[in-house]
């Protein structure tokens, strides 16, 4: 498995910033030539992962959120969500769907989301220190010449 | 984002539309909730035919609409769900609440 590319974003923790961010990844990981079902999984993925940081992390206060993204030659994408906010005490207990923390209209499923739309999840966290979110989604490879020209 | 509204014969419909995501959920449901608050519907038909993008945000619009509504004593119902939103609805169940 070779890496193909990698790019970070940084950016401030407003929730302007969630489209912006889905649709940076979005186009980041064109080259591997998702479907349009891929390419939905992981913007919806990210805006989840995305938002948890700006309204759980930072509780929308002032903070930077940084977007991790490698693309592999053999398809896999590996996406990392950070923020150094406030962390979570008990990351379990917030996996689990329906659990909120903020109650008005969100839905609490975040996490739900993220496991099902992505092949992995790994979330760690420390209190005050922070979250990091690290899911990885394999792209089904349809033509290994097109990726190679792009690659070029 | 987009939201226009038709209300006729105790129904309103709010018909979505763009990218419904948590930054633009909120400024959805403060024009759907001000134009049922008007209106007091039976009804609450929410069109998503021409939404492009919607994570677990638009889940908590609609639960959240669900409940505004039986507060009104009535209902909501999702209509024309393209395929690419089909998948977060599902997983969600909340057609389990709504008709």
């Amino acid at each position: 498995m070779e890496l193909l590319n990698e790019m970070t974003l940084t950016f401030a923790s407003k929730s302007m910033n969630e489209n912006f961010a889905r649709a940076a990844v979005s186009a980041f990981v064109l080259p591997l030539d998702p479907t349009i079902g891929e390419l939905a999984d992981i913007k919806t993925a990210v805006s989840e992962a995305v938002t948890n940081a700006i309204i759980h992390g930072y509780e929308y206060g002032e903070g930077s959120v940084t977007v991790n993204v490698k693309i592999y030659d053999n398809g896999k994408v590996s996406i990392k969500v950070k923020d150094k906010g406030k962390g979570i005490a008990d990351v379990q207990q917030a996996m689990e769907p329906l659990f909120s923390t903020v109650g008005g209209e969100r839905a609490g499923l975040g996490f739900a989301v993220m496991q099902s739309f992505t092949d992995s999840l790994k979330v760690t966290s420390k209190v005050n220190c922070g979250t990091t979110v690290t899911m990885e989604k394999y792209i089904i490879r349809r033509s290994r010449a097109q990726i190679a020209d792009k690659n070029s | 984002m987009t939201v226009k509204t038709a209300f006729k014969n105790g129904v309103l419909i709010a018909y979505l539309g763009g990218e419904i995501d948590h930054h633009t959920a909120r400024l959805m449901r403060e024009t759907i909730d001000g134009e049922a608050e008007m209106q007091k519907p039976r009804i609450l038909t929410l069109d998503f035919s021409k939404v492009r993008f919607m994570d677990s945000s638009g889940i908590g619009l609609i639960m959240g609409r669900c409940r505004m509504m039986s507060l009104l004593g009535g209902k909501v119902r999702l209509e024309n769900i393209p395929p690419n939103i089909e998948k977060i609805i599902a997983l969600s169940g909340v057609r389990s609440i709504t008709g």
